[in-house]
């Protein structure tokens, strides 16, 4: 586990999962009996990626950038339209019904809102105890019972639960029951789609603590979609930066938050506000006009130009590529390594400082 | 600068499936004239249902206010008629609601939305009242208003519509906004936006902000005074600069110490407050922090609820062990 730990650029080290071009467009259709097709969304539009044994790797974008799809994609609860997403080295996209079954017990997901996702009619021994008995992993109601309670245990819950609904529960507890549900398969890999969001700070630390702690204990590897770059940084070893369906950049996360090389990057992290009314007030906020544009009909060129403060001719017309522009730093953009966008990177920081 | 608004010892209660329910228990504090007020805490603490209570809107049944004064310009606004409170709400204290999606009416174009309050508020002439509705859409940075007038709710994305709701609230020339998490359902980058705008203009129509949120970087941001509330009272009051640099409440330090900060530069473990909020339909003596507080101990905060008391000039907590937030390594 301790090797896994070290950053590595999507490209080499030992991935657990790999992500390859993928994309994801959603049909538009009009008309209820003739269906035609009039355009496509491009939720996820050719992106690449690679998780590794261990690590945790954080999305963070804004609302309609595509992270949740992404984390769809990956467990299979959408089927992409092309790419390919090797998991330990096998394409499951190619898998079928009975080979995803298999594959799902290693891969879990913890949802966002801990008020829908679990099932009101069932109690919480069911919840937890359903994916155990379905997979056959616990053959008697006993062992099943047995397991719950331990799973309870282990994510911080009096084991007297198993036998209440999910309405006696407090938002905190259910995220908890989420987490409980997500670890009886023994997974090695749990897609956490905005796990902490809808949770009040004080038990949202408690959260992130207990993920860290079971990952540390079971050698977990997280995909951790999340719009709050707070608590990304503080819980990844790696960011990926989603707007409008691209990755827009990918490094180590203090790399990143120090040294962000996209414009937007620098953008979301200014906008972000700091605990620290001393630090506030000495921060130059770059304020973004404009709003995120429809993934409809995209810009042409680099989809940030209509918003983007360094945009040039090139960025209106070409696509930037998304390449290793530093060791183990991955940008789209034309402008990455230019001296005035440098020149903004540091004098923003002299500001932070 | 003259007092502009003060609650004092105000009580708003919920009667719900024979439980008395204390969302607001005792609550005092002011605000002057152009300032800027937070009022933070966690969901379930008592912040918004302070909004609504000044703002006369807690619904009866099951809420109701059992005890305060609301003294606008020193006027109890609890003590006044329906007619009296409608001169004052939404002409000189507006308000602006967290969810964007909700608070517009979706069946009313914009235009019938912010020119109900101009005209029934200000005799204008409907002319003007359009003029006028044009000039804050504008002033609100939303582009082409006189097309927009005409549309819906639906046709404008999150972020215009919490413009339009800042529009709405601006349009009478108010003296005091009631912000209750005005970008919490807002993306970050809208969110900063957003709270410029609303900084900028409060600042141009010398109207002083009671800033509702949950958001601790906010507050830091863009907040003068900070009021940290939990489970339905004032527990520490203070600049912000001191409440974030002195925490004199164990619990503004558990919730400091929760939050990951951006700009951590060595990984550090989150430290949460263990536990959970307390139920405030329960009658608990003492501390309602005390099952959670790391300071306290059953016989020095068991027995009464701690006062909110002067710490240090300008500062206050409401803690017996105050002098020793901070120092006991926890």
């Amino acid at each position: 586990m301790t090797e896994a730990l070290t950053q590595t650029a999507p490209s080499n080290g030992q991935p657990l999962l790999e992500v390859k071009n993928l994309r994801m467009y959603f049909p538009v259709t009009q008309g209820i009996v003739l269906q035609r097709r009039v355009g496509e969304v491009k939720a996820v539009d050719d992106i690449s990626f690679s998780i590794n044994q261990g690590e945790t790797l954080g999305l963070v974008g804004e609302s309609g950038c595509g992270k949740t799809t992404t984390g769809r994609c990956i467990l299979q609860l959408t089927r992409p339209t092309a790419g390919q997403i090797l998991f330990d080295g096998e394409d499951i996209t190619k898998y079928n019904n009975e080979q995803l079954r298999e594959v799902r017990k290693k891969i879990q997901v913890i949802f966002q809102d801990p008020y829908s996702s679990l099932n009101p009619r069932m109690t919480i021994g069911q919840i937890i105890g359903e994916g155990p008995h379905v997979h056959k992993i616990t053959t008697s109601k006993q062992e099943t019972e047995s397991r719950v309670k331990e799973l309870l245990a282990l994510t911080g819950l009096p084991t007297d639960l198993h036998s209440r609904y999910p309405h006696e529960l407090s938002g905190g507890q259910r995220q908890r029951v989420g987490i409980a549900r997500a670890l009886s398969m023994n997974p090695s890999f749990i897609v956490c789609d905005e796990a902490v969001s809808a949770l009040d700070v004080s038990i949202q630390a408690q959260v992130i603590n207990l993920l860290e702690e079971l990952q540390e204990k079971f050698g977990l590897t997280y995909l951790f979609i999340a719009h709050d770059l707070s608590v990304v940084r503080h819980i990844s070893d790696r960011v990926a930066v989603m707007y409008l369906g691209h990755i827009a950049e990918l490094a180590a996360s203090r790399t990143l938050y120090e040294l962000p090389l996209h414009p937007y990057t620098q953008a979301l992290l200014s906008a972000v506000p700091i605990p620290d009314p001393v630090v506030e007030a000495e921060r130059e906020h770059v304020i973004l006009g404009g709003e995120v544009p429809s993934p409809l009909n995209p810009p042409p060129g680099c989809v940030f130009h209509p918003r983007c403060p360094i945009a040039t001719d090139i960025c209106r017309s070409e696509v930037p590529v998304f390449e290793e522009k530093r060791q183990g730093h991955w940008v789209a953009c034309h402008h990455a390594l230019s001296e005035r966008n440098l020149a903004a990177i540091e004098g923003g920081k002299g500001q932070a400082q | 600068m003259a007092t502009l608004l003060e609650i004092q010892n105000l009580h708003t209660r919920f009667y719900t499936q024979g439980r008395v329910i204390k969302a607001v228990d005792g609550v005092s504090y002011g605000i002057d004239e152009g300032e800027t007020l937070a009022v933070v805490g966690e969901s379930g603490c008592g912040k918004s249902v302070t909004a609504l209570s000044i703002m006369g809107l807690i619904p009866w049944p099951p809420g109701r206010i059992t005890e305060g004064q609301v003294l606008y310009r020193g006027q109890d606004l609890l003590s006044m008629n329906a007619e009296q409170v409608r001169q004052i709400r939404g002409k000189e204290i507006s308000m602006v609601f967290q969810e964007p999606m909700t608070s517009l009416n979706p069946v009313l174009t914009i235009e019938r939305q912010l020119t109900e309050t101009v005209e029934s508020h200000v005799s204008l002439t409907k002319k003007a009242a359009r003029q006028r509705a044009v000039e804050v859409l504008t002033q609100v940075g939303i582009s082409d208003p006189e097309r927009r007038l005409s549309q819906y709710p639906h046709q404008f994305s999150g972020g215009m519509r919490q413009r339009v709701m800042i529009a709405m609230a601006l349009i009478c020339n108010p003296n005091l906004i009631l912000a209750d998490e005005p970008t919490t359902a807002l993306d970050v980058t809208i969110q900063a936006q957003i709270l410029e705008l609303m900084k900028e203009l409060s600042k141009q129509y010398g109207a002083a902000m009671i800033l509702i949120t949950h958001n601790l970087g906010i507050v830091a941001r863009y907040a003068d005074r900070v009021n940290v509330m939990y489970a339905g009272r004032i527990i520490e009051r203070s600049t912000a600069r001191e409440i974030y640099g002195n925490p004199k409440h164990p619990y503004t330090l558990g919730l400091l110490n929760s939050v990951p900060r951006l700009d951590e530069t060595v990984k550090k473990k989150l430290v949460p407050i263990e536990g959970q909020p307390p139920d405030l339909g329960a009658d608990t003596p003492g501390c309602r922090f005390l099952p959670r507080c790391r300071l306290g101990d059953p016989q020095t905060c068991g027995g009464e609820f701690p006062p909110l008391i002067e710490v240090s000039p300008g500062h206050w907590s409401a803690c017996f062990k105050f002098d020793q937030v901070g120092k006991v390594a926890s």
